[in-house]
C-alpha cells in the first residue's frame, strides 16, 4: 500500500502542475504568481482569461480524464480483459453517430448533442453486447463484434458527413475529433456535478468490484448478488463514458490505457481506481497541452490521444507477442 | 490472451495428390462453380454498364461499346463514365479478394482482411501524406506511396500479431490492425483538421469511392495490380504446402520463408494497388475468400482463382447498389461494402468455435 500512496501523491502533483501550466500558457502567457492572483480575482483582465476561458478547459481535462479512466477500469475489471474498454467495443463511434444524426436533423446545440451522444453510445453498447451474447459474453467475441459494428457506424458517419452542409460537417467533425477547446462553464459545470454523483457511486461499488475480481463464485459465497452488482457497475461505467463523450466528443484510448498504466505504476493486484482516475487526468491534460501548445497548429485533443493510445496499444501487443514466444 | 482454434486451411485428403473418385467428383464440381462464377461476373459487368442515373438497356450497352447507333448521351454514360468505373471495380474486386485469400491463408486466420488488419489504412495514410504534405497529385506519383504504405503496414501487423512464430493469435492480429488504423487515421484527420481546404477531397478519398476516377487513375496503377494478380495465382501451390506445416512443406520442396515473403509482397501489391485505385475499401477481402472456400474446399489454388472472379462480382454489385440506393445521387462504394461485410464478420465470429481471450 505504501507504493500506492507514493504513486497517488506523485500523480496528484503532476496533475496539479499540468493544470497550472494549462492556466498559464496561451496567447496571453501568465506567470504562476499571476495565475494565483487571477484565480483570487485580484486582476480583472487576467481573471477573465483564467477563470472564464482557461479554467473550464483545465477542469474538463481533469474531470473528464478521470471519468474516462475510471470507466475503463470498471469495464476492464468486469470483463477481466485489459482491452475491454468502451472505445474498443464501439461505444464512442456510436455516440458520434447519434450526434451526427441530431446535428444534421435538428441542428447543433449542447443539450441535443449531449442527449444524442448518450443515446447513440448506449444503443451501440446494447447492440454490441447482444450481438456478442452467446450463453454469456466472452472477450474475444465482444471485441470482434465491436470492430464490426464500429466499421458500420464509421461508414454511416462518413456518409452523413459527406451529405451534410459544409458548416454542419465542419462543426460535427470538430466535435467528432474530441476537443476541449469548445468546452465552457455551461458544459463543464453540469458535467462535473453528474460525474461527482457517479464518482460517489463508484466509491460505494468499489468493494463489490474487488469481490467480483476474485471470481463470480467467490463473490457469491461472500453474499454479493453477482448479476445485479455487475449490471450496476456496468451502468456506472457506461454513464461515466457517456457524460464525458457528451461534453467533449469521443476522446479515444484514455479509458483503454489509463487503468493499465496505473496498474503498472502501482504494481498491486487488481485495478487501482484512484490511481487510474489521476492517470486519466494527467493523460488528458497532458495530451490537451500538447494538442494546443506543442504542435504547429492547435488540434483537437482527441487526435493526440488516438495517436498516443494507438501507439500504446501496438506496444502492448508487441510486448505480449514477445512474452508469448 | 490465449490462442484461437481454427481449422487448418488445407487438409492432406483434399490435396492435389489425392486421386480418388470423390476428388475427381470434387474437381468437376469446382469447374462447374468456376464457370458459374464467370457467368455471374459477366452479368455483373453488363449490369454495371447499364445501371445508373441514366439507365441503358443491355442492347444499348452492346451498341455503345461496339460503336453502333445509340444516342450520344447513352454512349457518353456507358463508354465515358461507366466503362472506366467497371474496369476499376473489376481490378479492385479481384485484387482485394485475392489479397484477403492470401492474408487468411498466411495467418491461418478466417477473420483476416486487408482492411480490418490495417493494410489499406497504411496504404491510405501514405497516399494522404503524399497528397497533403508532398503535394503529389497524379496517380502515377502516389501509386508508389500506396504500395509502400501497404508493405510497411503488412509487416507491422505481421510483427504485432506475433506471426511467423507458428502460433498466430487472431485477437492479437485484429487488435494490431485496429491500433494501426487508429494511429494512421488519427494522423490523417489531424492533417485534415489543420488544413480544412483539403477536408472534402481527403474525406471522399478516405471513404473509398469509384466516382470521378477515370482512366487517368486506372492506366498508371493497373499494371501493378495485374502483375500482382498473376503472381498471386502462382502462390497457391506453395500456400497449400505451407498449410500442411513448416516441416512437411520443407520436405515437399517448398521454401517456407520464400512463400511468406512472396505472400507479404503479394498482399502489399494487391491491397496497395486497390487502395491507390479506389481508396480504402474494407471487408471485400473478408467475405469473398469465405464464399470461395465454402464451394471449393481448402485447396488454395482454387480459393485464389474463385476469389479473383467473385471479388469483382461483389464489388461491382456493391458499386451498382451505391449508384441505386440514393438514386440519382450515389454513395461511396466503401460504405456499401462496410454495410454488407460487417454483418458477415459478426456471423462468422458467432459461428466459429473460439476460445476466450
Amino acid at each position: 500500500m505504501r507504493r500506492g500512496g507514493v504513486v497517488v501523491t506523485t500523480l496528484a502533483v503532476v496533475a496539479a502542475v499540468l493544470a497550472v501550466a494549462g492556466l498559464a500558457l496561451g496567447d496571453y502567457p501568465l506567470t504562476v504568481a499571476e495565475v494565483g492572483r487571477a484565480l483570487l480575482g485580484q486582476d480583472d483582465f487576467a481573471t477573465t482569461i483564467v477563470r472564464e476561458w482557461r479554467l473550464p478547459r483545465v477542469l474538463a481535462g481533469l474531470v473528464l480524464g478521470a471519468a474516462l479512466a475510471v470507466a475503463g477500469a470498471l469495464f476492464q475489471s468486469l470483463t477481466r480483459n485489459p482491452l475491454g474498454s468502451p472505445d474498443i467495443i464501439g461505444f464512442t463511434t456510436g455516440s458520434y453517430t447519434g450526434v451526427l444524426v441530431v446535428m444534421t436533423v435538428v441542428g447543433p446545440g449542447y443539450l441535443g448533442t449531449a442527449a444524442a451522444a448518450l443515446a447513440g453510445g448506449l444503443l451501440t453498447a446494447v447492440v454490441v453486447y447482444l450481438l456478442a451474447y452467446q450463453r454469456g459474453v466472452q472477450g474475444f467475441r465482444l471485441i470482434v463484434v465491436g470492430v464490426a459494428v464500429s466499421a458500420m457506424l464509421h461508414a454511416a458517419n462518413t456518409f452523413m458527413l459527406m451529405r451534410a452542409q459544409t458548416e454542419i460537417a465542419m462543426s460535427a467533425a470538430a466535435w467528432g475529433a474530441g476537443s476541449l477547446s469548445l468546452v465552457g462553464w455551461e458544459q463543464v459545470a453540469p458535467a462535473t456535478v453528474v460525474l461527482a454523483v457517479l464518482g460517489a457511486g463508484v466509491v460505494v461499488c468499489a468493494p463489490l468490484l474487488r469481490q467480483l475480481e476474485l471470481g463470480d463464485d467467490f463473490a457469491a459465497a461472500h453474499g454479493v448478488a453477482v448479476e445485479p452488482a455487475r449490471l450496476g457497475i456496468l451502468g456506472i461505467g457506461v454513464a461515466l463514458t457517456a457524460v464525458a463523450t457528451a461534453t467533449a466528443g469521443p476522446i479515444a484510448f484514455v479509458a483503454l490505457s489509463a487503468p493499465q498504466v496505473a496498474k503498472r505504476l502501482v504494481r498491486g493486484p487488481g485495478l487501482p481506481l484512484v490511481a487510474s482516475a489521476l492517470t486519466g487526468s494527467v493523460l488528458l491534460l497532458g495530451a490537451d497541452l500538447v494538442a494546443e501548445h506543442v504542435l504547429p497548429t492547435a488540434l483537437p485533443v482527441g487526435v493526440v490521444t488516438i495517436v498516443l493510445g494507438g501507439v500504446y496499444l501496438l506496444a502492448v501487443l508487441v510486448a505480449g507477442a514477445r512474452r508469448a514466444r | 490472451m490465449s490462442s484461437v482454434t481454427t481449422t487448418p486451411p488445407a487438409g492432406a485428403s483434399h490435396g492435389p495428390s489425392a486421386g480418388t473418385a470423390s476428388a475427381a467428383r470434387r474437381g468437376r464440381a469446382r469447374w462447374f462453380w468456376l464457370a458459374g462464377a464467370v457467368v455471374l461476373l459477366l452479368v455483373a459487368l453488363v449490369a454495371s454498364l447499364a445501371i445508373g442515373s441514366r439507365p441503358v438497356p443491355p442492347t444499348g450497352v452492346w451498341a455503345a461499346l461496339t460503336g453502333g447507333d445509340v444516342p450520344a448521351a447513352d454512349e457518353a454514360a456507358v463508354v465515358g463514365l461507366r466503362l472506366p468505373r467497371t474496369v476499376l471495380g473489376l481490378l479492385v474486386g479481384a485484387a482485394l479478394a485475392m489479397a484477403g485469400a492470401v492474408v487468411q491463408a498466411l495467418t491461418r486466420n478466417p477473420l483476416a482482411d486487408p482492411g480490418i488488419l490495417g493494410v489499406t489504412a497504411g496504404s491510405g495514410f501514405a497516399v494522404a501524406m503524399a497528397i497533403a504534405v508532398l503535394g503529389v497529385t497524379s496517380p502515377s506519383g502516389y501509386v508508389w506511396f500506396a504500395l509502400g504504405g501497404a508493405l510497411v503496414a503488412t509487416v507491422v501487423v505481421w510483427v504485432v500479431g506475433g506471426a511467423g512464430r507458428g502460433r498466430v493469435d487472431v485477437a492479437q492480429l485484429l487488435l494490431g490492425g485496429m491500433a494501426l488504423t487508429a494511429v494512421l487515421s488519427g494522423i490523417v484527420s489531424a492533417i485534415r483538421l489543420s488544413d480544412p481546404e483539403e477536408f472534402s477531397a481527403l474525406l471522399v478519398w478516405e471513404s473509398g469511392s469509384f466516382q470521378s476516377r477515370g482512366w487517368d487513375v486506372i492506366t498508371p496503377v493497373a499494371p501493378f495490380v495485374i502483375v500482382g494478380l498473376a503472381g498471386t495465382l502462382l502462390l497457391g501451390r506453395s500456400l497449400n504446402a505451407v498449410a500442411l506445416g513448416d516441416d512437411v512443406a520443407g520436405a515437399l520442396g517448398t521454401s517456407v520463408a520464400a512463400t511468406r515473403v512472396g505472400s507479404v509482397v503479394a498482399i502489399a501489391v494487391l491491397a496497395g494497388g486497390a487502395t491507390a485505385l479506389a481508396g480504402p475499401i474494407a471487408f471485400v477481402g473478408l467475405m469473398v475468400p469465405h464464399a470461395a472456400r465454402w464451394v471449393t474446399g481448402p485447396d488454395q489454388r482454387w480459393v485464389l482463382a474463385l476469389s479473383a472472379v467473385l471479388g469483382p462480382v461483389l464489388v461491382l454489385v456493391a458499386d451498382i447498389l451505391a449508384r441505386v440506393v440514393m438514386w440519382p445521387g450515389e454513395v461511396p462504394v466503401g460504405i456499401v461494402t462496410a454495410f454488407l461485410g460487417a454483418p458477415v464478420l459478426i456471423v462468422l465470429v458467432r459461428h466459429r468455435r473460439m476460445v476466450g481471450l
